[in-house]
This record gives structure tokens, C-alpha cells and sequence, in this order.
């Protein structure tokens, strides 16, 4: 079947089987392989892009629930030169160790902070449950993301 | 996963009319239940029916001491609507609570309450907020909708359209999740509808049910020391690795002291 998807904001129309998981289309079809696929049993959150700008686990996802749909995946945010406040952040603090889990994180803590508005450990804990992270062991993903979301409300009572 | 034909009609009357036409169909809505069980081929249907074309099954109305939420509501929208959050806020906390935030994103009402998983979290709020919930031709009342283990009163291709809880006049979930999945291993909703007591149990047995012991004595006593009287036998209660039937009996009784605790404090 034929569906039309804007991805990073470029348009896309592919021709694809019907029981194509979001997820491929992404890493297969527009070989945009820093989405990973960590347990494709919707558990872990590696998977987690933007769709329509909230966090979903695009493993969980059908290509064709979502035609006509605006995706943002880990490569849309920033760049090598110009990282993301989220990924600087996650730079500053070492937030990664082996990187697996780290573009998932990425795209959850950015929704957590613009969408969910997340101020206190607890609410950054409570928000990333769907993410699992194998090595580091989440305290320092949680200063990330905490750095970012108090940057955000610090500019406000600066201005 | 196996091959399927993919549909998305834009009413309920032609998303039937398909089901009828092929041969093997299930319907499709947030997919966070569907699509990690076609995933491990425990369902293989020949046409998967997807149900978010269609616009009357989405909407929030409040009515007098009603509250109608329509089946295709993602569960992050049930949580943040300032109209739940307003006349009924136990439902939005509740399904705050489901799963991780990914999970809400997609995940629906209707999907949730026609899937009926024995530890999922709606079940206890339409219950114990004496829910009505409808379909394109009937309207099934709270208590006779929960069958069995994933069995409810739904006919094959009946779709549900909305449910409709009732407001009372304080209420408080409470449950012991699942630490991996959140899932509720026991959740208890219990509601006050004016010194009516209400409530409603998940995650314990098969499927969601009311425990009338427990309301009795609630009734005749709305406080957390009136629970410890009641026994709570575990007969037919689910047994698995995450707790035996008898510590889910035990949880039972723990979940309801919290959320007497909650409702008084409120
Ligand atoms: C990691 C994870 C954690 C979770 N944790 C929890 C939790 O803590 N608590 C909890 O309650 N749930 C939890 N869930 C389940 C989640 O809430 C699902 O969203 C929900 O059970 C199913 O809703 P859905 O919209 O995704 O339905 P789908 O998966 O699309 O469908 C589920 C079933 O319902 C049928 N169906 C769907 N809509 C209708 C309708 N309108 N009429 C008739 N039949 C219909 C489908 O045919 C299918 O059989 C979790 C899921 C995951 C993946
Ligand atoms: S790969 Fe999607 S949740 Fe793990
Ligand atoms: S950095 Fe290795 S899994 Fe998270």
C-alpha cells in the first residue's frame, strides 16, 4: 500500500506491505538507523520517535495507522555541530554509556520536558518508565534531563 | 507478523459492514495491546480494521453528574482533559497511571476496556463509577459488561462506542504496579456516590468485579479501620509469577485501605 509521511520535515510517499511496523519504514526504508530496535516487544523505548510531536515506540506502530503523519526521529533535532539542548545536555552530564538506549531517551526527555512540563527527579523517573537503560544506570539521564528542563524555567525568571 | 488486508473506514456502520465482509477481521485502535500480540502471532486475522478514521468515536462531553468518553480517547488525553480533571479526577489520575507515557500516547479507552486484560486499569473505574458503555445498537450496564479472562459482553464485531461513568461525590484509585509493565497487579477504586459505596477490583481475578463485601461494611462505615473486618477469601483469584492468589487476596484489602485513606482525605 501507499502512504505519504513527512519525516525530519521531508515528504515521503513509499510503497509498502501492509503489516510494516513504523520502525522499518524508518530504519529500513529511509535508512535512518539511529532509531534502534532494542526488544520489538514495546517495552524498552529505544524505538522512540516524535509522532505528530508526542513519544511513541514506533516498534508499536503500524506505517499505515499513521499516513499522512509528521515523525520526528533522533537525526531531526540537531546536528553533529549544533547538538540538540537535549543531546548537549546528555554530553555535559555522560548520560550514556554504549548509546543503545540513547536516542530513545532522547526523544522521551525531550517530550517530557516541552509537552509534560517535568520539573523534579521524581516526575523525570516517572516519566522515562518507558525507557530502559542497560548500563548507566539512569541517575545521570536524569540530571540531563533535569539540566534542560530548569534551563528552560531559569530563562523565564532571568527575562 | 503475518500478512493482512488493512482498512480504514470512516464509520462505525462501515467498519461492521467490513468486518462481516472478510473472513477473518479484528479491529485496530491504539494497537499497544494488537500489535505486540500479531507481533508474537497469537492472532493472525486475514484484515486488520483500524477505527481512528472515524470521528464518532472520539470526544469528551460532560453531562450533569455524567461524563461520556469516547472509545477512541488516548489515555494521555483522559489524563490531561481539564474537563475529566474537573467533574471526575479519579479517572484522569487513573489513566496517569497506565503503563509509561508512550503507551498513553497511543493507547485507547475502548481498546483497554474491549480487550479486558485480567491486570489492565479502566475495568475498575467502570465498575466502581457505574459506568454504561455503548455500542452502535445497545447500551450494557457496568456490572453485566465484564465476562470472564478477556471475555466481556461484547458480540463479535460489536464495536464500542463510548462509556459513560457517573460522578461521585469522592473517589480514589489505588494499585500495586506491576514494576515492569505497571500493569495493576491489584487496583482498587473505591467511590462514594453520597454514602453509596462502590467498589471496584482489578488485576485480582479473571476480570474486573465489584466487592460487595467490602462496600457493605464501607457503607456502614466509610473508614480504613472498617476494611481490616472484612475477610477477602481468594477463591478464583489469578496466580502467576508476579503474586499468588493469596497475596493478591492480601492486596485487595491493602489497595482499599489506601484508597479510603485518599477518598477521606480529599
Ligand atoms: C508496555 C505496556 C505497558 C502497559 N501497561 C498498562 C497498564 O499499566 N495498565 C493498563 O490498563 N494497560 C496497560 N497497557 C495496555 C494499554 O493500555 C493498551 O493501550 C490497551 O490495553 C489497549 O488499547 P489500544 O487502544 O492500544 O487497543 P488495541 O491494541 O488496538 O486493541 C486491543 C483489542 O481491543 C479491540 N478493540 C479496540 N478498540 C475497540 C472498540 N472500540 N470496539 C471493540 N473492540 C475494540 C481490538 O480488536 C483488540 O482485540 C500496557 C501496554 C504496553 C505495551
Ligand atoms: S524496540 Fe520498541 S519498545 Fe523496545
Ligand atoms: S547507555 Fe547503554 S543502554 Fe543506556
Amino acid at each position: 500500500m501507499q502512504i505519504s509521511l513527512t519525516v525530519n520535515g521531508h515528504d515521503h510517499t513509499l510503497d509498502v506491505p501492509e503489516n510494516t511496523l513504523l520502525v522499518d519504514v524508518i530504519r529500513e526504508h529511509l535508512k535512518l538507523t539511529g532509531t534502534h530496535v532494542g526488544c520489538d516487544t514495546s517495552q524498552c523505548g529505544a524505538c522512540t520517535v516524535h509522532l505528530d510531536g508526542r513519544g511513541v515506540k514506533s516498534c508499536t506502530v503500524l506505517a499505515a495507522q499513521v499516513d499522512g503523519s509528521n515523525v520526528t526521529t533522533i537525526e531531526g533535532i540537531g546536528s553533529t555541530e549544533n547538538l540538540h539542548p537535549m543531546q548537549q545536555a546528555f554530553r555535559d552530564c555522560h548520560a550514556l554509556q554504549c548509546g543503545f538506549c540513547t536516542p530513545g531517551m532522547i526523544m522521551s526527555a525531550i517530550d517530557l520536558v516541552e509537552n509534560v512540563g517535568v520539573q523534579t527527579n521524581q516526575e523525570v523517573r516517572e516519566g522515562l518508565e518507558g525507557n530502559i537503560c542497560r548500563c548507566t544506570g539512569y541517575h545521570n539521564i536524569v540530571q540531563a534531563v533535569l539540566q534542560v528542563a530548569r534551563a528552560g524555567t531559569d530563562q523565564t525568571q532571568e527575562n | 507478523m503475518y500478512q493482512f488486508n488493512y482498512h480504514k473506514p470512516t464509520s462505525v456502520e462501515e467498519a461492521q459492514a467490513l468486518f462481516k465482509a472478510v473472513e477473518d477481521g479484528m479491529f485496530l485502535a491504539g494497537g499497544q495491546t494488537l500489535i505486540p500480540t500479531l507481533k508474537q502471532r497469537l492472532a493472525a486475522p486475514t484484515d486488520v480494521i483500524d477505527l481512528s478514521g472515524i470521528a464518532e468515536l472520539s470526544g469528551i462531553e460532560v453531562r450533569d453528574d455524567r461524563v461520556s468518553v469516547g472509545a477512541f480517547t488516548r489515555h494521555a488525553d483522559v489524563a490531561d482533559s481539564a474537563e475529566i480533571r474537573r467533574v471526575l479526577p479519579v479517572l484522569s489520575a487513573l489513566a496517569g497511571q497506565i503503563g509509561d507515557g508512550q503507551v498513553r500516547n497511543r493507547g485507547t479507552l475502548g481498546g483497554s476496556v474491549a480487550n479486558s486484560d485480567p491486570a489492565a486499569d479502566y475495568p475498575a473505574a467502570v465498575v466502581a463509577l457505574g459506568a454504561t458503555v455503548y455500542t452502535a445498537s445497545r447500551s450494557i450496564s457496568a456490572d453485566d459488561y465484564f465476562k470472564d479472562l478477556f471475555e466481556t459482553a461484547l458480540e463479535p464485531g460489536e464495536i464500542l462506542s463510548r462509556i459513560e461513568f457517573q460522578c461521585p461525590t469522592r473517589a480514589a484509585y489505588r494499585k500495586f504496579p506491576n514494576p515492569a509493565s505497571r500493569y495493576a497487579t491489584v487496583g482498587v477504586l473505591v467511590a462514594d456516590f453520597s454514602g453509596d459505596i462502590r467498589v471496584g477490583v482489578t488485576g485480582a481475578g479473571p476480570c474486573a468485579f465489584r466487592a460487595t463485601a467490602l462496600e457493605e461494611v464501607l457503607r456502614e462505615q466509610l473508614s480504613v479501620e472498617a476494611v481490616e473486618t472484612v475477610e477477602v477469601p481468594d477463591a478464583g483469584f489469578n496466580s502467576d509469577l508476579h503474586a499468588s492468589a493469596e497475596y493478591r487476596a492480601h492486596l485487595v484489602k491493602v489497595m482499599t485501605k489506601r484508597a479510603v485513606a485518599d477518598l477521606l482525605k480529599a
